[in-house]
């Protein structure tokens, strides 16, 4: 339909999703380009986090297409995004609370290699997956609690091991949905130098309402509101926008 | 091998303790080794009681098969019985019309409980909770009564008799004291156990405790839930489908008993009991459930349910992981103790 489209890490054109008689994301026309540096911003309640779960394949769309290096990958499953290099962090810790960091992350580098269906083969002898996955560990700073069950890590750590998962599949695009959202301000420190050492060949989209964080690692932002893109452009054009400063930066008539 | 690597180092570091983890967890536990030990050791003790002990082992196997689904899995269910029913009758009516080599008989029976695990499978890939839980009763209440309606076929409620099997390998007849049985059901359930512990150490059996942990996620790191639901539904109901299959050999009947909804609670009970998702747990729990049941029947034929009530509370309350979690928790307590000294 849209060649132009073709060119880009992750695309979108006209994509909509309703509930009911609300229009979540309501014509999204969104490209980033690979190894993109891009925030997505906005009001509560304007659309952010249901566009990246339309990206990654949680909620399916009621119109519009998302394509992957240019495959339209609109009505594929969650997981076969991932096996084509798309993935994603959750705004809320959703992980797995009885396995450890080794298990988890180990899990999704087996799940990679496409080990996920054999039963005959031990774990144990899983040996370069083990080594992967713990590279990774020590790579966010998890190597220390690689044998703890996930529910008993700090917060922090938590939201790290969301990145680790998110690494094990290889991405060429990552959606991060609010990275450091309550975290301790000393634990944060930790992910945004985590989030600044990412790999340059990855494409991050990440949603992040601590502006100085936005400000610091993007390279354009992308501005919603009520379901539309307000507006997009690099940080001081955002950050001079009369528009923008109206919505979202906090003008006391706008509730 | 393990010592020498201990002895060069005296304290695992960070990173192989990490990674020692995969072999810890497959480790054979001590409790595990006793049931296997304590199972040869009784039929040597109790040749007159052999074909209980026989029983045991089929039940264990069942709550093994039912373990993989709800302890691994997460998946509950209420219908595992349909699978051990499913086994039965087919094994029992290929023998019952004049196929009397075990083996075979045995295999095809885990054969069509497989095949109706593959199909269950499909009708729940989309469904959790209570809906997994109502549909897995209903498929189970269906089959109950068409077996029971089937009178011509299944026998209906006089049962099914399953006629005489050839000697097994065609050296062992198949005797009256259970001699041959035991010896029989002993290789075979110690054979699907390897199996099932395979299974739960491999890279599957770990994305199946991913799916446990959290279905919503695991998608997110590319595992495709309903393929693997498929395949722990198959497999879950070829052990539970095996255990049937063994029952009605050894026993030479086929009652609709094996598909009663008293079969699949039962096993629930075991599991918990033993302790979930653990694998050797449901098969101590199924020896304590059988025994304590033998046992509770003769001092109380009427209320001995009260019995296993009872101890269900206790264990469900006091020892959370059921009887092998608190045997680790004794464990651990002694050793710190130990070591504190």
């Amino acid at each position: 339909m849209d060649a132009s489209l073709n060119g880009y890490a992750l695309a979108t054109s006209g994509l909509v999703k309703r509930f009911g008689a609300l229009a979540a994301v309501d014509g999204v026309d969104f490209r980033l380009p690979h190894g993109a540096r891009h925030a997505l911003i906005g009001p509560n309640g304007s659309g952010k986090t249901t566009l990246i779960n339309l990206l990654s394949g949680t909620l399916r769309t009621t119109a519009g297409r998302v394509l992957l290096k240019g495959e339209d990958i609109t009505r594929l499953p969650a997981h076969e995004r991932v096996a084509r290099g798309l993935a994603r962090t959750f705004q809320i810790n959703t992980l797995f609370p009885a396995l450890t960091p080794i298990e988890s992350v180990t899990m999704a580098v087996c799940q990679r290699r496409g080990l996920g269906p054999v039963l005959y083969r031990s774990m144990k002898s899983c040996r370069d997956a083990i080594d992967e996955a713990y590279g990774l560990l020590q790579q966010l700073h998890l190597d220390g609690d690689a044998r703890r069950p996930t529910k008993e890590l700090a917060y922090g750590k938590q939201r790290l091991l969301e990145i680790a998962l998110a690494l094990a599949s290889r991405p060429t695009v990552l959606l991060l949905d609010e990275p450091a959202a309550g975290v301790p301000q000393h634990e944060s420190s930790e992910i945004l130098a985590v989030i600044s050492e990412l790999p340059k060949d990855i494409a991050v989209l990440f949603i992040e309402h601590d502006i100085d964080l936005v400000f610091r690692f993007a390279q354009r932002i992308t501005v919603m509101m009520a379901g539309k893109i307000l507006c997009e452009g690099t940080p001081s054009e955002i950050a001079t926008d009369q528009q923008v400063r109206t919505v979202y930066l906090g003008d006391a008539s706008y509730v | 091998m393990a010592t020498t690597a201990a002895a060069q180092l005296p304290a695992l570091s960070d990173e192989a303790a990490a990674k020692a983890l995969f072999a810890e967890r497959a480790r054979w536990r001590w409790p595990e080794i006793a049931y296997w030990i304590a199972v040869v050791l009784c039929m040597f003790a109790f040749p007159t009681h052999l074909m209980l002990i026989a029983q045991v082992l089929i039940t264990g196997l069942f709550a093994v098969s039912f373990d993989l689904l709800v302890g691994y899995a997460g998946i509950a269910s209420l219908g595992q019985a349909a699978f051990f029913g499913v086994g039965a009758y087919t094994t029992g009516l290929i023998a019952h019309n004049g196929w009397s080599e075990p083996i075979t008989g045995l295999l095809a029976g885990a054969l069509a409980a497989g095949l109706l695990g593959f199909v269950f499978s499909i009708l729940v890939s989309r469904l959790t909770g209570i809906a997994l839980l109502m549909i897995t009763f209903g498929v189970g209440l269906l089959i109950y009564e068409a077996a029971h309606s089937a009178h011509d076929i299944t026998g209906g409620d006089d049962g099914l008799t399953v006629g005489n099997l050839s000697p097994l390998l065609g050296l062992f007849p198949f005797d009256f004291l259970g001699h041959t049985a035991v010896g029989y059901t002993f290789v075979v359930v110690f054979l699907a156990y390897l199996f099932a512990r395979l299974i739960v150490n491999s890279p599957f059996g770990l994305e199946l405790q991913g799916i446990r942990e959290n279905v919503r996620r695991i998608p997110a790191i590319g595992v495709p839930v309903g393929y693997r639901y498929m395949v722990a539904f198959t497999v879950s109901a070829i052990l539970a489908g095996l255990g049937g299959a063994l029952l009605a050999q050894i026993t030479g009947t086929v009652a609709l008993g094996f598909l009663s909804f008293d079969r699949s609670s039962s096993v629930l009970i075991m599991v918990i009991l033993g302790g979930i998702g653990t694998l050797y747990g449901p098969l101590i729990g199924a020896a304590l459930y059988m025994v304590a049941q033998d046992r509770l029947a003769d001092l109380n034929p009427v209320y001995w349910n009260f019995y296993i009530g009872l101890m269900l509370v206790i264990v469900v309350l006091c020892a959370r992981g059921g009887i092998v979690g608190g045997i680790a928790r004794i464990e651990r307590a002694v050793r710190s103790r130990w070591t504190r000294r």
